[in-house]
């Protein structure tokens, strides 16, 4: 692998996370059913949602949930198309090839030999391979849709408000407004290195880059941790952490968690 | 499983989860968590973690609720541990440490034979923060990722943690300070250290994630043998995972942390102070005091882990191969190890050996409960309870007698 290979690609990596970061925040604005709800709402409905979709056992129930995964998609305002391709296709390219080995290794029923493969596909084998796909595909569809529809400050608010340590939550809040610091100075390390690359490195100088960046990084973060901290006492922060939560529950989020934990239940019982 | 099937399926799984790794495809997508917002491509940090990284609907929701019992029981030491002694830097140190854990995880790190692969910077956190420190800070990047970026699932974030964050950091501390001993601050044996160190705690936490995706299609199965959650057993997920992690993610994590140590002693010594073990050491500016023993939190972990001695309960069945003579001869039990068995149906009769032994040695407590005791919860508590007093009376019966005849009476 050359040089330019893995620094660039590390350096793609970078401005790819911060860009679609802040596409996600900007999707995050727009106008749709999840976002006109209560972000604890939103927390645990699609948390409700993904826990139905682990308890199913029957693949009728976990499509219904897709189904209605795709459905809040749609009214929140989510590509269809982006869904596929950031989540469906990728999913089914990966959970669909670690299981396909399952459609011939689970023993069952055999449903087609192929006699000289010496191959046979088990009936137990489809199920169980549709059943971890969909269970996958439909988790991932949830997810993203809750984090393309809710800003990063306001899953956080709605984390707190459910009871996580007020600590738990300042750490968490604190590491994602970091990453995009330390993710901005890594970059300009690695782009500074590359600027200043005249022909190509051994294999073993590129891993003694790569340390050595991680390394200055390390010592970057060790005294930015030192000057936060500074900065925190400097404005009377004395261990205790106090988050402000000011959200309020109106008709329509009681009428929005009824449906989410409804839906929740009745597909778990549905599939049990 | 016939030989052929099972060689395949050896070989062509922990191609499936390297792809996105070595070969940078598309695929990082495999996780679910490629679909969030950073969906990130190839070049973000679920490949790295590609392989070890849990979507949701790979394990059931009594696996989940264990693991996450059990990531919680971690935090919450870790987290009383870093308060007590890091007071109020603790939030700041352990928010910027996770950031850069994050970051280092989407590193190409070049390795030999062409490829790059990521780290999960497991080790480094463990040298550097201790495991105390480094469990919260991965554990923290981990649920970045899961809640922001996506990647890895929800359910699954407390198996995630377990594996990566607490195993894995136990298994780089102990490593790190085993081979690098009393060794010198600057020395070559603590470089190497930091490699095996690095390499045993990825490999250490693949193999807990391959048991636990391994144990899914014989403890979780439909009436007709259907595996419900991950499919392969645990002859196939351990090697599955495993290659790809003795081969391309162990050597990633290896060169990460021995480059980074080496680094460090030339630049930033002071970092490796923490947990190096050296007693002349000066109080570590950072972590220093990140690694203290307290004995009488160590009864408190083993009171709460006696609590949970009931969830031995939610087992259905017989765990496999304890079987009784009993469950040989009963058809339903017989029918319910055949499934459990890969189909294989258990012998006709009771092993000669079974029967010949099986009278020798009647346990007090059958069934983890005293006769007299009907609840099973009750039960399940009263005999952890009194398996600790043995313990605990045998060890202080042993401190006893060794004060009593010290070594060098024993050596007269």
């Amino acid at each position: 692998m050359s040089q330019h290979s893995f620094v660039e690609s590390t350096i793609r990596g970078f401005t790819r996370a911060v860009s679609k970061a802040l596409q996600a925040e900007h999707a995050a604005t727009q106008p749709g059913l999840l976002q006109h709800l209560d972000p604890r709402v939103r927390v645990i409905g699609i948390f409700s949602l993904v826990i139905s979709v682990i308890l199913c056992r029957r693949l009728e129930a976990i499509a219904a949930i897709f189904l209605i995964a795709v459905a809040i998609a749609v009214a929140s305002r989510v590509s269809l198309k982006s869904l596929a391709k950031r989540v469906w296709l990728v999913v089914l390219g990966f959970s669909g090839v670690i299981a396909l080995p399952a459609l011939f290794l689970t023993p069952g029923e055999p449903l087609f030999t192929a006699a000289a493969l010496h191959l046979s596909v088990s009936v137990q084998g489809l199920r169980t391979a549709a059943l971890l796909v969909l269970r996958v595909e439909t988790a991932a569809t949830l997810t993203t849709v809750l984090v393309l529809s809710t800003a990063w400050t306001h899953i956080l608010k709605a984390l707190r408000s459910l009871r996580l340590p007020a600590e738990v939550v300042t750490m968490l809040a604190m590491t994602h407004r970091y990453v995009f610091l330390l993710i901005e100075t890594a970059n300009q390390m690695f782009e500074s290195r590359q600027s200043r690359a005249v022909g190509i490195l051994s294999a073993s100088e590129q891993r003694k880059m790569t340390a050595r960046t991680a390394g200055v990084l390390l010592s970057k973060s060790i005294e930015l941790s030192h000057e936060v901290y500074l900065a925190m006492v400097s404005r009377g922060f004395r261990g205790e952490v106090r988050l402000l939560t000011d959200f309020r529950l109106r008709p329509r989020d009681y009428v929005g968690l009824t449906a989410f934990v409804f839906s929740s239940c009745l597909a778990a019982w549905m599939g049990r | 499983m016939t030989g052929i099937h099972f060689w395949l399926a050896i070989l062509y799984l922990p191609v499936c989860g390297s792809k996105q790794s070595v070969r940078h495809t598309a695929a990082t997508a495999s996780t679910p968590s490629v679909g969030n917002h950073l969906a990130l491509g190839q070049e973000t940090p679920v490949e790295l973690n590609q392989n070890m990284h849990i979507p949701d609907g790979y394990l059931s929701p009594s696996t989940c609720a264990t693991l996450y019992l059990c990531a919680t029981a971690g935090w919450y030491a870790a987290l009383k541990h870093i308060k007590r002694l890091l007071a109020t830097r603790a939030i700041p140190l352990i928010s910027v440490f996770a950031a850069f854990s994050f970051v280092v995880m989407m590193f190409n790190v070049p390795l030999p034979g062409g490829t790059t692969g990521h780290a999960v910077g497991v080790g480094v956190a463990a040298i550097v923060l201790g495991p105390w420190g480094s469990i919260l800070a991965i554990s923290i990047a981990i649920a970045i990722q899961a809640l922001f970026f996506g990647d890895g699932g929800i359910t699954t974030l407390g198996a995630n943690c377990f594996n990566m964050a607490i195993v894995g950091s136990f298994a780089a501390y102990a490593v790190y300070r085993l081979i690098a001993a009393k060794s010198n601050l600057n020395s070559r044996q603590r470089v190497l250290a930091a490699a095996v160190a690095g390499y045993v705690a990825i490999n250490a936490s693949a193999l807990v994630t391959a048991v636990e995706l391994g144990i899914q299609p014989s403890l979780f199965h439909d009436a007709s043998g259907t595996p419900l959650y991950a499919p392969y057993p645990l002859h196939v997920a351990i090697p599955a995972m495993m290659i790809g992690h003795l081969t391309f993610a162990g050597l990633a994590e290896a060169v990460i942390s021995a480059g980074m140590v080496s680094y460090l002693q030339r630049a930033d010594l002071g970092l490796l102070r923490g947990v190096s073990g050296l007693a002349q050491t000066p109080a570590p500016v950072v972590a220093g005091a990140l690694v203290e023993r307290s004995p009488g939190r160590l009864w408190w972990a083993v009171a709460f882990l006696m609590l949970f001695t009931p969830l031995g309960i939610l087992a259905a069945g017989t765990a496999w191969g304890e079987w009784s003579s009993a469950d040989l001869t009963n058809p339903h039990t017989r029918q319910r190890i055949g499934i459990a068995s890969g189909n294989h149906a258990p012998p006709s009769s009771v092993p000669l050996g079974i029967q010949k032994f099986s009278s020798l040695w009647t346990a007090p407590f059958p069934g983890y409960a005293p006769r007299f005791i009907k609840s099973p919860q009750l039960g399940y508590l009263l005999s952890a309870m009194f398996g600790v007093g043995v313990l605990v009376l045998a060890s202080l019966l042993s401190i006893m007698a060794a004060r009593k005849w010290p070594v060098k009476k024993l050596g007269t």
